[in-house]
């Protein structure tokens, strides 16, 4: 999940009756399972919403790659340099589909660069931790593809047209992402007493801001109600993190790992596990922007921005030459 | 803020001799450059033998309001089916 806390523009939900004619024929289209494309009519709220959600989850494909990235010219192997240097090509491509599913509700790509940059756009709390060792990487594509695809597969189904074929495509290429993780793991897991503890150490660290990328629990998630009338939010986060524990717990078992919770434990009556809630204050304040990597990710984006005008703006210069000797020559 | 790419609309045919297909879009300062981009975004995993870009712009679209008009007359036209005649068992497949 890489929208968190997306603020929804929505005064309340309506009720049918009280909707003018053309927003209860659009909230009829979307009852109905019916996609909304871009040059439909749609309720300012739902495109200012939705600029906000697929926006940021653009942004978080994009920052998402520097953790990662950090490990590249580092990993153990020739054969696990080129899948990871894969997996970043991926998010690269995942945040471009993203982009343009946004850009064609008014927005335009450099505007939504721009609005990063200056910190009125947000990315996912995840992207604000570090990968300090070869482990993390491992855990990342564990546990934060995993609690990704817990909420993109749903999302498949969301309302509007050009974000659910967003979806439907990195789904297709997210269960790479999160199996190569397991991977890892499993490879360090089996490893000598050293690797065990890397592990450990990695899982120790992204459990509770894995938990996190769900979104605060539903109690505090105040613009949820409006988001799920629209089928722009298909289940509730607490939903989401409930489903994304019983799945990963089985799984760090196998490992031979603990899952850093002394709390956690089987639940036979409601079939799933009890476990701790993340420290939400923390959240809040890697949102805010205080946590351990905000600034660098921040700083490399804008790195990347700036000193990349001078190619951007040479290759546009290229081409109208091209295009004006070309006309020329007519 | 620098006068950004064109956007272009990309389009694949895959393994299997079909048309070209609408994959998605990208920005790119030319249309060469598009097909470069088109090739590393969209056919990762073997998913095309040929290209096609389009700059977005000169694209021509029905507009939402016309569906009525321009879709509906179809909808009663259900002798256009082969469904729609009977054809007796012991003529066989046809």
């Amino acid at each position: 999940m890489y929208a968190q806390m997306v603020k929804s523009t929505g005064t309340g939900v309506k009720s049918l009756d009280e909707m003018e004619p053309e927003e209860r024929a659009f909230q009829e289209k979307v009852d109905a399972d019916i996609r909304i494309e871009a040059r439909d009519w749609m309720p300012e709220g739902y495109r200012k919403t939705l600029i906000r959600q697929i926006g940021q989850h653009a942004h978080s494909e994009i920052v998402g790659q520097l953790p990662e990235g950090n490990w590249i010219t580092r990993a153990p192997t020739l054969e696990r340099k080129m899948i990871l240097l894969a997996k970043v090509q991926d998010e690269a491509g995942h945040g471009l589909y993203l982009y343009s599913a946004a850009e064609t509700l008014g927005v335009t790509r450099d505007e939504m660069t721009e609005m990063l940059l200056s910190g009125k756009m947000k990315y996912s709390s995840i992207f604000n931790y570090p990968t300090l060792t070869w482990a993390d990487i491992g855990a990342v594509g564990w546990l934060v593809d995993g609690a990704a695809i817990m909420n993109q597969v749903p999302l498949q189904r969301t309302s509007y047209g050009p974000y659910s074929r967003a979806m439907i495509r990195i789904c297709k290429e997210e269960s790479f992402h999160q199996r190569q993780g397991y991977d890892i793991m499993m490879k360090m897991a089996k490893g000598s007493e050293a690797q065990k503890r890397m592990a450990q150490d990695a899982l120790n660290r992204f459990w509770y801001p894995s938990l996190m990328m769900f979104g605060p629990s539903d109690a505090n998630s105040v613009h949820s109600e409006q988001s799920m009338a629209w089928k722009i939010k298909i289940n509730s986060n607490d939903e989401l993190r409930r489903k994304f524990v019983d799945q990963t717990v089985p799984q760090a078992e196998y490992l031979g790992l603990t899952v850093p919770d002394d709390t956690l434990a089987w639940n036979e009556e409601k079939g799933g596990y009890d476990f701790a809630e993340p420290d939400w204050d923390e959240f809040f304040d890697v949102l805010k922007g205080a946590g351990p990597a905000n600034h660098d990710r921040l700083e490399a984006r804008k790195t990347a921005w700036d000193d990349g005008a001078w190619v951007r703006d040479g290759l546009t210069a290229h081409a109208e030459k091209k295009r004006t000797a070309k006309v020329a020559a007519e | 803020m620098s006068k950004e790419w064109p956007l272009y609309e990309i389009f694949i045919r895959g393994q299997h001799g079909l048309s070209h297909r609408h994959v998605g879009s990208l920005h790119a300062p030319d249309a060469e450059t598009a097909i470069k981009n088109a090739r590393d975004v969209y056919t990762r995993r073997n998913e095309g033998v040929s290209i096609w870009v389009v700059e977005a712009a000169a694209i021509t679209a029905t507009a939402p309001g016309d569906k009525g008009p321009i879709f509906e007359p179809s909808e009663s036209k259900i002798y256009r089916h082969p469904t729609f005649y009977d054809i007796p068992d012991e003529i066989g497949h046809m």
